[in-house]
């Protein structure tokens, strides 16, 4: 058994601590929001919070998170509320198939809580480890900066 | 994935959508097409409420399914808007119709006294709502005609009277957000990958590690789930990350023969052109002469009458690079009936390539959405996966995800293509005949289409194999493929236009979005600006002194406005067309800067789609098509050496990032009067040829084959 902090709630979960966190998020603790998408950490969709770093679940094992803060997409607001990048993603439609927003979602609430008015310069370099294929590279910057405004 | 309602009343089902009207007031809405992440099913319940007069709010849209609802064949072309709008508008009127003759039945007044809007029908100061209607119709003896009823019912008792369209759109042409963002931001589940049936196990394929491998070995492995037929091998457990775990035990337990099949990656333009072909005659030479743009002496004025400019241009093969690897669940019942959850995009046809190999017609094929495919990827292979693994799975439902190196080098790509292209001029330098070849792989391959074959992978590596011709191409009238804008948007007077299909290949290859329309529009227009400088011409008055088509001059002159064209802005290129000569018109000025790499600045972008649906809907999917097709032009690349792919992950198969996108500016043309056209696939070959005209203004020197890279750059620089 291992000790997770997820979304502020401990829970105990059963798989082998070499096990990817992205398996343990999606599989056992049914918390899909976070996505699958290389499975080498480098394409930014299953992102999450670690202490407040981001990090790439799929290749984290169990035991590295053991012990530390994880915070998933559900989890970057309480309840049913949304986190103000949620809420700016939707005002500027943001989206087009919307798989890789949970890690990108992730990447700008990690750097707003590290500085909350960030340039345009500053939420570009957040980003840069984050893939979009559909394109809407730009609607998310400009969701981002409004943010901050 | 929510659960489906029940609908109270059917009312419509005709070949445009099934729709149903439920005691609770909601509309529910089935079409053919299908959500891949371009926002169709949004668009389409904007045209959906208004031709009802209901309220965006009650109408539900069901996602395709081959049990219900239309035979929509794929969501592919940019056509859903075009093709499916008006005859879900036509179902939806009838729907309208019968419940508006329902209303004034009980009333005691024709129908053409009663209004509807938004949800409401009125006469005088008797209101009622399609709940209440529906409601009625409950009632045994009464009202509409209950689900299993004839699928006309709706029609026969629908008069025109009342049945007219929405005298005033309310939903029509506003930017409605789009309905299935709010979970997706909120990260619900959403996707097939978050399927999760009873009982469900998870299966792992181990594909070849090169077209040409055949398994030749395997070491037994009895503690695992393996399923083995031919060379098709995979695995089942009870988790994913144990069949991730058994998965790579089946690949060190593996033994493949592997032999050298692909081409030289560095002369694709010698292997297109090698082997047989199919002779694509797109426009067979026409005799008239251009004699309105000489001088009326007969002579020429410079001596370059009859000079002959020529180019060659090339792209390489394009991977659909889905951000999420292909996903698909299958589950066989007791009865011999298969069900299948897929991101296809196209449910009827994916049914029938799924029964032509497993011998069986009792499927039924599910709409769950995926991320975004842009054309044919491997979501139809995998769900014969799925299929197959199901087989050996007892009745439970098996749920198989691909690899990310899977996805990159298994799934079709986007052909390679190489074009010749030549002019002639007068003494203006004015074109006065133009000869295009393009060279290439057909452009689909898609399930049912080439020779009938099923195309779905797997099928291929069974002990019985499925032997599959190369990928063909759609008619010219259905778009065609490599053909697909190879006709200029220009006046010219003489053309000829042919297209030679490459029959023998080794390399999959299938819809990319926009087909050959990327690059054809690529080289005619790189050409176009290649033939302006030697006429000592500006690019932008070049193109308008050859073209008359109104609506293609208003993108062009709007597009270069807004840039600032002829204003002194450096690094200015630009790119017009006509997406496949029929839908909508689109204008790029790119600025680009070549600093440490090539950098696109700006993309400034001016589009005609007829009426527009949805606003931003369409600035969006011009802003992502535009930013996508930055990519491909700037970076994108399938490697290979002489055995295997070797482009399987995004280092080697690098695709533009967040410090890379370009800003993009959409001015939409408004034509209200105009058919509707798609969206999606406008912007792409455009935005090459602008980024690629652009280069050339900014460093003096033309690069005709993509992808546009420092090295690419590097080596013209050389050779300068």
């Amino acid at each position: 058994m291992t000790l997770l902090t997820v979304n502020g709630a401990v829970v105990e979960v059963r798989a082998e601590p070499g096990t990817p966190l992205l398996d343990v998020l999606r599989g056992e603790l049914g918390l899909v929001g976070t996505r699958f998408g290389c499975g080498a950490g480098s394409c930014g969709a299953c992102f999450v919070l670690l202490n407040g770093r981001v990090t790439a679940a799929c290749d984290t094992p169990l035991s590295v998170a053991e012990g530390r803060e994880v915070v998933t997409v559900e989890g970057l607001a309480p309840g049913d509320e949304l986190h103000p990048v949620q809420q700016a993603i939707l005002e500027e439609q943001a989206g087009q198939c919307g798989y890789c927003l949970s890690g990108i979602m992730i990447s700008a609430a990690a750097l707003l809580a590290d500085d909350p008015r960030p340039d345009e310069e500053a939420v570009v370099a957040a980003l840069e480890r984050n893939l979009c294929r559909c394109g809407v590279h730009r609607r998310v910057v400009r969701a981002i900066l409004k943010t901050t405004q | 994935m929510e659960a489906e309602p029940r609908a109270a009343v059917s009312v419509g089902a005709g070949p445009g959508a099934a729709v149903s009207v439920g005691a609770d007031g909601v509309i529910s809405v089935r079409v053919g097409k299908v959500e891949l992440g371009q926002g169709v099913l949004t668009a389409l319940a904007q045209i959906a409420a208004d031709a009802l007069g209901a309220d965006l709010g009650q109408v539900r849209m069901l996602p395709a399914r081959t049990g219900a609802g239309p035979d929509e064949g794929f969501t592919s072309g940019s056509m859903s808007i075009a093709r499916s709008g008006p005859a879900l508008r036509a179902e939806c009127a009838r729907v309208r119709a019968a419940c508006t003759a329902e209303a004034a039945r009980h009333w005691g007044v024709s129908p053409g006294q009663v209004t509807v809007r938004r949800g409401e029908f009125r006469h005088g100061d008797r209101t009622t709502t399609y709940a209440d209607l529906a409601q009625a119709a409950e009632a045994p003896a009464e009202g509409l005609p209950t689900e299993g009823a004839p699928a006309n019912g709706g029609r026969a008792r629908a008069p025109d009277a009342g049945a007219r369209a929405s005298e005033v759109p309310v939903f029509v042409g506003v930017s409605v957000p789009r309905l299935d963002l709010p979970g997706k931001v909120a990260g619900r589940p959403r996707f097939i990958h978050d399927l999760r049936l009873p009982g469900q196990l998870y299966g792992r394929v181990l594909r070849p590690p090169s077209p040409g491998a055949r398994l030749t070995g395997l070491t037994p492995l009895p503690d695992l789930r393996v399923v083995r037929d031919g060379s098709f091998l995979g695995v089942l457990a009870e988790t994913e990350p144990e069949a991730d775990r058994a998965l790579a035990r089946l690949r060190e337990a593996a033994e493949w023969d592997e032999r050298d099949t692909l081409p030289d990656e560095h002369d694709l333009h010698t292997f297109l052109r090698t082997g047989p072909h199919e002779t694509i005659p797109v426009r067979t030479p026409t005799n008239a002469q251009p004699t309105s743009d000489r001088p009326k002496d007969g002579r020429p004025e410079s001596g370059r009458e009859g000079e002959v400019h020529a180019a060659t241009y090339g792209r390489p093969f394009i991977a659909h690079a889905s951000i999420a690897p292909s996903c698909a669940a299958a589950r066989w019942n007791t009865d011999g009936s298969l069900e299948v959850w897929s991101h296809t995009q196209g449910v009827h046809p994916l049914r029938r390539a799924l029964a032509q190999i497993l011998g069986t017609e009792r499927i039924e094929v599910r709409h769950v959405e995926g991320a975004g495919c842009y054309g044919h990827n491997a979501a139809d292979d995998v769900a014969l996966d799925a299929a197959l693994l199901a087989r050996e799975a007892g009745g439970r439902p098996v749920h198989v995800r691909w690899s990310r190196r899977d996805e990159l080098t298994w799934a079709p790509f986007g052909s390679a293509m190489s074009v010749d292209v030549a002019a002639s001029v007068d003494a203006k330098g004015m074109v006065r005949s133009w000869r295009y070849d393009v060279w290439s792989q057909g452009h689909t391959s898609r399930p049912g289409y080439a020779g009938g074959v099923p195309g779905l992978l797997a099928a291929a590596h069974l002990e019985q194999p499925w032997t599959y011709p190369a990928a063909v191409d759609p008619s010219l009238g259905s778009g065609s493929g490599m053909a697909r804008n190879a006709v200029p948007i220009y006046d010219f007077p003489a053309m000829e236009i042919t297209g030679h299909r490459v029959l023998e290949t080794p390399i999959r290859s299938s819809a990319l979005r926009s087909l050959g329309a990327f690059m054809n529009v690529f080289a005619i227009e790189s050409f176009m600006d290649e033939l302006a400088l030697a006429a000592g011409r500006d690019p932008l008055a070049y193109r308008l002194a050859h073209l008359s088509d109104p609506r293609a001059r208003e993108v062009l002159t709007r597009a270069a406005r807004a840039a600032g064209w002829g204003g002194g802005e450096p690094g200015l290129g630009l790119g017009v067309a006509r997406y496949k000569g029929s839908g909508a018109y689109c204008a790029v000025v790119a600025q680009v800067a070549a600093e440490h790499d090539v950098r696109v600045r700006r993309l400034t972008i001016a589009v005609d789609v007829g009426q527009v649906v949805n606003p931003d809907g369409v600035r969006n999917q011009i802003e992502g098509g535009a930013t996508q097709a930055a990519s491909w032009t700037l970076k994108e690349r399938v490697r290979f050496d002489r055995r295997r792919i070797t482009s399987g992950d995004w280092e080697s198969y690098p695709i533009l990032r967040f410090p890379e996108a370009p800003e993009v500016t959409v001015e939409l043309v408004e034509h209200p009067g105009t058919p509707s056209v798609g969206a999606g696939e406008a912007a792409q070959g455009p935005v090459a040829a602008a980024i690629a005209n652009a280069l050339t203004t900014t460093l003096g020197l033309r690069l005709r084959d993509l992808p546009l890279t420092r090295d690419a750059v590097v080596a013209a620089i050389q050779r300068e």
